[in-house]
């Protein structure tokens, strides 16, 4: 029973975050918003310590229900292992606890994390590595479905679907992703929850508290046959039948064991008084160790390796007809002296520290302006361009969807004050200065009138000149220009947001 | 997407519940002059029928006249867009038909069908009696490389050449009014254009002389654009130094009181109407659809008049408008199809005055239509390419069929249906504009470079149109949640 409840949780929380990671129309945050925000990286990361402190009280009470019910990339993992039990049951035993591995990897984590090596972090971190996974593998088949409905629908004149671009943001995050999809899939296929018992540092760091929770599985010597069924389908191996134990520190709390036992052996129970008191000293140490390191970490990752393929190239995929039109060239990305960073991001710093590279707001963005960054420092973390379209006054949804703080929500009145970049006019490439062609879009589209057209000496022609105070480096100026491939004019970040 | 250019017909087909419209012919009944729509026989075409109007030598003049503009190609298009060869045997079938229906008057002109016109009505009709038919040309103005007294006079009797006649019944000084370039590329005003054009080199003298010998029988002119040109001409008739046979000017149910709304340098017909009934002046119409787009009404406007009359097409209505003044002599429609050709004679055979809610009703629709702002494009993509590669009539049709449709709303709306349909016109007009144009070819890329507006033959301020309808988008994007 109390086994059945946790599945349906975790495919009702799985599906949920699993959509929002899909869905392009703005209509799921809404509903599900929530749920990214539950994850306990990026409530840490956010200061939801109200939500950290409940996962914290539910560990302590029940053990890791965490992993096995909220976290999507453990119960992606179960949904490996429910495929591979198809085919062979009795796959698991017990091993002993790999610490070696796995207290060292939640130092570094932390540690990366504290000294601003956020990106090399994420790599091993569940939630966003399940955000690049669904975005970059999933939400191509999504988008291909809908645009196969919304070509159905145009026959029918029906405006239910609408077509969405299909483009390749960035081949390091897709390479990324495409290499944490093989790991994971291949240790849940062949050792369960491999992954969360030993990498996982929100697995190990929450098994320290699980090993005191007050609700467990606990095996009844007396009742138990030795016949080590439940120990076969641990697919965290963490049941010792010989000595009728369990390292609680790897239990996610599944419940498959109390179900597998035909001896009603195994029993979702209070801890025996006994037994908490003889461990109590043992983790006490372990655990303050883990907390102050996590309090005071911060994050970004950094990376080593690399294989970053220089700027993501970034072909559209535009498949309309062409007849009788003149050709347009594909707008190539600027190099900017400072990324660009979405309203709500405070600072380069602000947002290099909280930004785990989860992908929910290049999910979300329906302008086609945030992506995943190809360079070293903020790998797969987003920044903005814009080539298909530019950063619109009315959305503010990367900010709403943000679970880390790393891009705080904004109000569409807030965002039209703040300064993200400003404008730079390149005069070789503006057909004002070039050929003397009286143009004046960048003007005609700035929302906030930071463009003026003024008189050069000797020349009827306006060129454009950028009123710096009042850009708010929304890029209209930079997508409408009418120069390609690179406009003539381009916005520079700010490393503050003003 | 929206590269079908709906004519007349194929709006008939699309919207009319029991149409009277012609479109069914291609089911088999062409050859007995049937007419089924959702099984109504209107019976057979009628002949001697035609209302006749009286010109001022006493002659009888049909109320509908052929407007030789836009002649089918081999491929079944309108010879005014289309470099196909012009298909002169259906040519002549159509010209057999009119005559054979009491159709009587021949309006062209040597640019039209892109110089081919004159030379195919001359065909046509040099197989007619003379006494049958009375044929309308002009000495146009198009090219300043004809305005000399020679080249005119050349183009003069190309024209007569050309027709297979001897005399001309009607000649026009054509499209007075307008602006142009001279040879040298210096831009002129209308009435320098007019004078230079007309008067200086003695021309309209010139064809007084002709009119005195009997080889025009009408003298007159055709107007479009600056009212200062038209008030002008007729002050020198009240002068007593010309005198005007007939003229031609653009008229139909919006032109009447709502010109000013379609674009501001017009003036409205009724105006001209009266300037000319004034001076018992005969009046050619032309535009009696106002470009075709008294056919492709919006949906309120359609069920106005389909409520009136189920019966009678969106077309017929216009017809009767535009014949309703007793002035009137004749109204050219440019007919390219049979089908064309026989709605509007059964409209005018005889033509059916107006009454008073009938009139009201027009004036009903002409102020949706006026205010409705429809961009009067007709899709013939002389504008097109845009240089910085924006797609033009793609841009303009998107946003006249969701006009039509009623998905152009301004008001957000207060109770929560009017925001539903708001919340659903925006979803049309947003999700099906990047449908039929992509991004980077959409409104907001236009730089106002100005090159396509000396192109486009309606006069359209292509730039200050793609300024508007940006505007409407971004209003509608901003208004989103």
């Amino acid at each position: 029973m109390i086994r059945k409840i946790r599945v349906i949780l975790a495919v009702v929380a799985f599906v949920a975050v699993t959509l929002l990671f899909l869905d392009f129309s703005g209509v799921m945050h809404h509903w599900l918003g929530w749920i990214a925000k539950m994850q306990f990286v990026p409530a840490v990361l956010a200061g939801n310590f109200a939500i950290v402190a409940m996962v914290l009280c539910v560990t302590l009470l029940f053990g890791r229900f965490y992993c096995s019910i909220l976290c999507p990339l453990g119960v992606m993992q179960d949904g490996f292992n429910f495929i591979a039990r198809k085919v062979k049951k009795n796959r698991f035993h017990f091993v002993k606890e790999n610490w070696w591995l796995r207290y060292p990897l939640l130092v570094v984590f932390v540690v990366l994390f504290v000294a601003g090596l956020a990106s090399i972090a994420a790599l091993i971190e569940p939630y966003s590595a399940f955000g690049r996974i669904a975005n970059n593998l999933l939400q191509p088949v999504w988008l291909w479905i809908n645009n196969i409905l919304a070509g159905i629908a145009e026959r029918r004149g029906s405006y239910a679907f609408y077509e969405a671009d299909v483009w390749m943001k960035s081949g390091v995050s897709l390479a990324v992703a495409a290499v944490t999809l093989v790991v994971v899939g291949f240790l849940a296929l062949r050792r369960g929850r491999t992954w969360c018992s030993t990498v996982c540092p929100v697995g190990t760091f929450l098994g320290l508290v699980s090993r005191f929770s007050l609700f467990r599985p606990v095996i009844d010597a007396d009742k138990c046959k030795n016949c080590h069924q439940c120990e076969k389908n641990c697919k965290a191996s963490c049941i010792d039948i010989e000595n009728h134990r369990i390292d609680y520190s790897r239990c996610v709390a599944c419940m498959d064991c109390i179900e597998e036992c035909k001896f009603e052996a195994l029993e979702f129970t209070m801890k025996r008084k006994a037994e908490s008191g003889e461990r109590k000293a043992e983790n006490g140490e372990r655990r303050a160790e883990g907390e102050k390191g996590f309090d005071d970490s911060r994050r970004k990752f950094v990376v080593t390796s690399a294989l970053v393929a220089g700027a993501a190239a970034v072909k559209a995929q535009q498949k309309k007809f062409d007849g009788g039109l003149a050709v347009v060239e594909e707008k190539k990305i600027p190099h900017r002296d400072v990324p660009l960073k979405p309203a709500g991001a405070l600072s380069l710093k602000n947002f290099d520290k909280h930004c785990t590279a989860c992908q929910l707001c290049v999910t979300e963005c329906p302008n086609g302006v945030l992506r995943p960054s190809g360079k070293l420092e903020s790998l797969m973390q987003p920044e903005m361009s814009f080539e298909r379209g530019f950063c619109r006054p009315e959305c503010t949804r990367c900010g709403d969807v943000c679970p880390t703080g790393a891009i705080h929500s904004v109000t569409k009145e807030q965002k039209t004050d703040i300064h993200i970049g400003y404008a730079v006019v390149v005069t070789d490439n503006c057909l004002a200065y070039r050929d003397g062609v009286s143009c004046g879009n960048c003007a005609r589209h700035c929302p906030s009138e930071a463009i003026l057209m003024v008189e050069r000496d000797g020349s009827e022609v306006k060129v454009p000149a950028v009123n710096t105070d009042k850009c708010i480096g929304c890029g209209a100026c930079e997508y409408l220009c009418p120069s390609r491939p690179f406009s003539a004019i381009y916005v520079n970040g700010r490393e503050r947001h003003c | 997407m929206n590269e079908k250019k709906i004519d007349r017909r194929e709006f008939l087909k699309v919207t009319a519940a029991g149409t009277v419209a012609t479109a069914v012919v291609a089911a088999g009944c062409s050859n007995k002059n049937e007419t089924v729509a959702e099984g109504v026989n209107l019976g057979e075409v009628p002949s001697g029928q035609m209302t006749m109007r009286e010109n001022l030598h006493g002659e009888q003049v049909s109320l509908l006249g052929y407007g030789c503009m836009r002649f089918p190609t081999l491929d079944g298009q309108s010879g005014r867009e289309q470099d196909q060869e012009l298909d002169q045997d259906a040519i002549n079938d159509l010209v057999d038909y009119a005559i054979a229906h009491g159709v009587n008057l021949f309006d062209t002109a040597p640019p039209y069908c892109k110089g081919r016109s004159e030379h195919a009505v001359g065909i046509a009709l040099s197989r007619h009696k003379r006494s049958e038919f009375f044929v309308s040309t002009k000495l146009s103005n198009f090219n300043a490389n004809t305005w000399s007294r020679e080249e005119s006079i050349k183009m003069y009797h190309n024209s007569m050449k050309e027709l297979q006649v001897d005399y001309l019944d009607y000649y026009m000084l054509h499209s007075i009014g307008g602006t142009r370039r001279d040879a040298d590329g210096n831009e002129l005003d209308s009435m320098t254009l007019l004078k230079r054009r007309f008067f200086d080199n003695g021309m309209l003298d010139f064809l007084c002389e002709e009119r005195e010998k009997g080889r025009i029988h009408n003298l007159g002119f055709s107007y479009h654009g600056d009212i200062k040109v038209f008030d002008y001409l007729l002050s020198l008739q009240d002068e007593g130094k010309y005198h005007w046979d007939h003229v031609l000017i653009q008229h139909n149910y919006v032109d009447w009181n709502h010109s000013k709304l379609i674009n501001e340098s017009n003036t409205n017909s009724s105006y001209l109407y009266a300037e000319l009934e004034k001076r018992n002046i005969p009046v050619f119409v032309m535009e009696p659809l106002l470009g075709g787009q008294l056919v492709n009404l919006n949906d309120h406007a359609v069920e106005l008049l389909k409520q009136h009359d189920p019966q009678s097409s969106v077309a017929s209505w216009a017809f009767r408008f535009a014949g309703n003044q007793p002035r009137i002599l004749t109204v050219l429609s440019g007919m390219t199809y049979m089908e064309h050709l026989r709605d509007n004679i059964r409209t005018y055979s005889p033509h059916k005055p107006l009454n008073d809610d009938e009139l009201k009703m027009l004036e009903e629709i002409a102020d949706v239509f006026a205010n409705f702002k429809t961009i009067p494009c007709t899709g013939c993509k002389y504008c097109m390419p845009c240089p910085y590669g924006i797609d033009i009539p793609t841009v303009f049709a998107h946003y006249n069929k969701c006009l039509n449709e009623g998905n152009v709303l301004n008001d957000i709306g207060t109770d929560s249906e009017e925001k539903k349909a708001f919340r659903r016109a925006r979803r049309a007009f947003l999700v099906g504009y990047d449908r039929v144009v992509p991004s980077f070819r959409q409104a907001d890329h236009c730089i106002g470079c100005n090159h396509c507006v000396n192109e486009c033959p309606q006069g359209i301020n292509i730039p200050e149109q793609m300024v508007r309808i940006n505007d409407y988008v971004e209003q509608l994007k901003q208004s989103r949640e």
